[in-house]
C-alpha cells in the first residue's frame, strides 16, 4: 500500500488533468515525482527551487489570479520558515490555498530537529480561518484533498509516514468505541495505538482527522453519553495544541483534561527511528496506556 | 513635467497635492508618499489598463503596491481616477475608514494587494503572472512597486530570481529609489535584476515622459525592472 505522500502525489497528478483551476507549487521537494505532470501542464506545476518565501507568495498570487494553488513540501519549510507569508499572502489577501505537508512531527527522525515540525498546527492556530486535516490513512488523505480543491479557503493537509491500518471515511469526529470511564480523543495516525493502549478499558474513543474547525458538538455529545467528563487528547504534534479548542467546546461543562503529544519541555536531540521518538514523547502504545490509566484512575 | 492632460472638470495630476493635503497630519511616512507620486500617476494615467469599472475583470492590468508605507500618493491617485471618493480621504486611518496607513485589498476596491510588511509584493506579482498565464491571459500587465530600502528583504531576491528565470514579459517591477536603504546597493539596483535576466531601465522618477517610455517600450520575453530615481530621502 502506498503511503500518504505517494497517494497525495499520484492524486494531484490526476487532478491536474481534471481541474484546470489547480496549480501545484513546489520548492524542489517532490518535484521529481511530478515531472510527468509538469511535462503535461508546464504552466500549472511550478517548482520555485529552494525558495519557500516565494513559494507561498506565488501561491497567493496564483489565487489572486483565480487559480486554486496546492503547495507542498515538508512542514518545517511549508509553515515555519515562511510563516509570515502564510499569514499575509493568503488569508490576509482574502484568498486561499491548500497547503500539503509530509513529514509530520518527526517522520524524518534521522534528520534531526531541522526537519521536525511539531509546531505547525499550533502556528496555523494563530491565523484565523484555517481548516486543518490530519488524516490517519492514505485513503483519507486522498478524500480530504479532493474535498478541499473545489473551495477557495485556506486548508492544511498534514500528511505523515505514520498511519492506521484501515481508513475511516466520512466527515466529523467519529465514535470508534463507547465506554463510561472517560473520553480519549485520537487524532489522525494516533488512532490505532490509542485503540491498542485502551484495549480492555471502559472508555470512549473518538477519532478526529479534521481538527480545525474542531468538532466541539461531537465532543460534548461523547462526554454526555460517556457520563464522565475526563478527557485525554492524543495528538501527533505539540502536546496541548488543541487544548483551547477542547476548553472552548466544554466551556459550560466541568471537566478534567490531559493532553498528550510532542513534549514541549525540551528538544529531543536524538536520531534513530520514528519509534524511538514515539518513546521519547510518550506517544508509543505503552506510554499512552500508562498516561490514560494514570489519569482516569483505571490502573 | 506633465500636468496630466486632464479634460476640463476631470481630476488631473495638478489636483494630487490637494488630495494629498486632505490626508496630511503628523503622518510620518509623508516623504515616502511623495517619492512615489509621479510613478503612480504615470502608471494610472497612461500605462495601466484598469478603471473603476474593471477592477474585477480577469483581463485587467494590475498594480501591486508592495511598499505599503506612505500610501497617501496611492490613495490620492486612486481618488483622482475615480476608484475612491475624494471625501473619503479626509478621515483616512480613522476607525471608520477603509483607508489605512497600509492599504488593505479586502477593504478598498481597486487595491490589488494588502501590504505594509515589506518584501511581499514581488512574489505575489510573480504568482499572479503564473496564474494569468495558466488561464491563457498573456496580455495583462502586472506592475509591482517596491522601494530601494524594501529590497533589503531577502524575499525580494527569491522573487527576482524566479521571475528572471520564468521570462515574464507581463511583469514590471518599479523600484522607487530615494537612496533610503541603510547599507546601500553598491553597483546600482538595476544590476541586481539584470544579472537575473530582467530588462532594466533607470530613469528620473519625476520625469513623466521618461517614466512612460520606460514602462511601455517593448521588452519581449523578459521581466522589466524600472528604477525610478528620486531625490534622496531626508534625514
Amino acid at each position: 500500500m502506498p503511503g500518504m505522500r505517494d497517494a497525495f502525489l499520484s492524486t494531484v497528478d490526476q487532478v491536474l488533468d481534471e481541474d484546470p483551476r489547480v496549480a501545484v507549487v513546489l520548492a524542489d521537494i517532490s518535484a521529481g515525482a511530478l515531472r510527468d505532470a509538469h511535462a503535461r501542464h508546464p504552466r500549472r506545476v511550478i517548482n520555485v527551487g529552494i525558495r519557500e518565501q516565494a513559494m507561498i507568495g506565488v501561491a497567493g498570487g496564483l489565487a489572486l489570479a483565480g487559480m486554486r494553488p496546492v503547495v507542498h513540501t515538508f512542514p518545517t519549510f511549508l509553515v515555519e520558515r515562511p510563516y509570515e507569508q502564510v499569514k499575509l499572502d493568503l488569508a490576509h489577501q482574502g484568498v486561499g490555498a491548500v497547503l500539503v505537508s509530509w513529514g509530520g512531527s518527526y517522520d524524518m527522525a534521522t534528520a534531526g530537529r531541522t526537519h521536525q515540525s511539531p509546531g505547525d498546527v499550533a502556528l496555523l492556530d494563530t491565523i484565523p480561518g484555517w481548516t486543518v486535516h490530519v488524516p490517519g490513512h492514505p485513503d483519507e488523505a486522498v478524500a480530504l484533498l479532493r474535498e478541499a480543491l473545489p473551495g477557495d479557503d485556506t486548508v492544511y493537509l498534514r500528511l505523515s509516514g505514520q498511519s492506521n491500518a484501515r481508513p475511516r471515511p466520512g466527515p466529523g469526529v467519529q465514535v470508534v468505541r463507547a465506554g463510561s470511564g472517560g473520553v480519549v480523543v485520537a487524532v489522525g495516525p494516533m488512532l490505532d495505538r490509542v485503540l491498542a493502549a485502551t484495549d480492555g478499558l471502559d472508555v470512549t474513543v473518538l477519532y478526529a482527522k479534521t481538527v480545525r474547525p474542531f468538532d466541539g458538538d461531537a465532543l460534548r455529545a461523547a462526554v454526555a453519553a460517556t457520563g464522565t467528563a475526563d478527557i485525554v487528547l492524543v495528538e501527533p504534534y505539540l502536546a496541548g495544541t488543541s487544548v483551547h479548542a477542547v476548553g472552548g467546546a466544554l466551556e459550560e461543562v466541568p471537566h478534567r483534561l490531559r493532553a498528550l503529544g510532542v513534549r514541549r519541555d525540551a528538544e529531543v536531540r536524538r536520531y534513530g527511528d520514528v519509534t524511538d521518538h514515539d518513546l521519547a514523547h510518550g506517544l508509543d502504545e505503552a506510554g499512552i496506556a500508562a498516561a490514560v490509566k494514570g489519569f482516569l484512575g483505571t490502573a | 513635467m506633465n500636468n496630466g492632460d486632464a479634460p476640463p472638470g476631470a481630476t488631473g495630476y495638478a489636483d494630487l497635492p490637494r488630495l494629498i493635503a486632505r490626508m496630511r497630519g503628523d503622518e510620518k511616512h509623508s516623504g515616502a508618499a511623495e517619492s512615489t507620486v509621479d510613478v503612480l500617476w504615470v502608471l494610472y494615467d497612461r500605462v495601466l489598463n484598469v478603471s473603476p469599472e474593471t477592477v474585477e475583470d480577469p483581463a485587467r492590468d494590475r498594480f501591486l503596491l508592495s511598499k505599503g508605507h506612505g500610501p497617501m500618493a496611492y490613495y490620492a491617485v486612486l481618488a483622482a481616477k475615480g476608484f475612491l471618493d475624494p471625501a473619503e480621504l479626509t478621515d483616512w486611518a480613522g476607525s471608520g475608514s477603509r483607508l489605512g496607513m497600509h492599504p488593505d485589498r479586502v477593504l478598498v476596491p481597486g487595491v490589488e494587494i494588502s501590504s505594509g510588511s515589506l518584501g511581499h509584493g514581488l512574489a505575489l506579482g510573480v504568482g499572479t503572472v503564473f496564474g494569468l498565464r495558466a488561464r491563457g491571459l498573456t496580455d495583462p500587465k502586472v506592475v509591482v512597486l517596491t522601494g530601494d530600502a524594501e529590497l533589503d528583504e531577502g524575499s525580494n531576491h527569491e522573487a527576482i530570481t524566479l521571475a528572471g528565470r520564468a521570462s515574464m514579459a507581463q511583469l514590471t517591477a518599479v523600484v522607487v529609489d530615494n537612496a533610503s536603504a541603510s547599507l546601500g546597493w553598491p553597483g546600482g539596483i538595476a544590476d541586481r535584476f539584470a544579472v537575473e535576466g530582467w530588462a532594466t531601465r533607470t530613469v528620473d522618477g519625476r520625469d513623466h515622459e521618461a517614466l512612460h517610455r520606460a514602462f511601455t517600450a517593448p521588452h519581449p520575453d523578459r521581466s522589466l525592472c524600472v528604477v525610478a530615481v528620486v531625490e534622496p530621502k531626508e534625514g
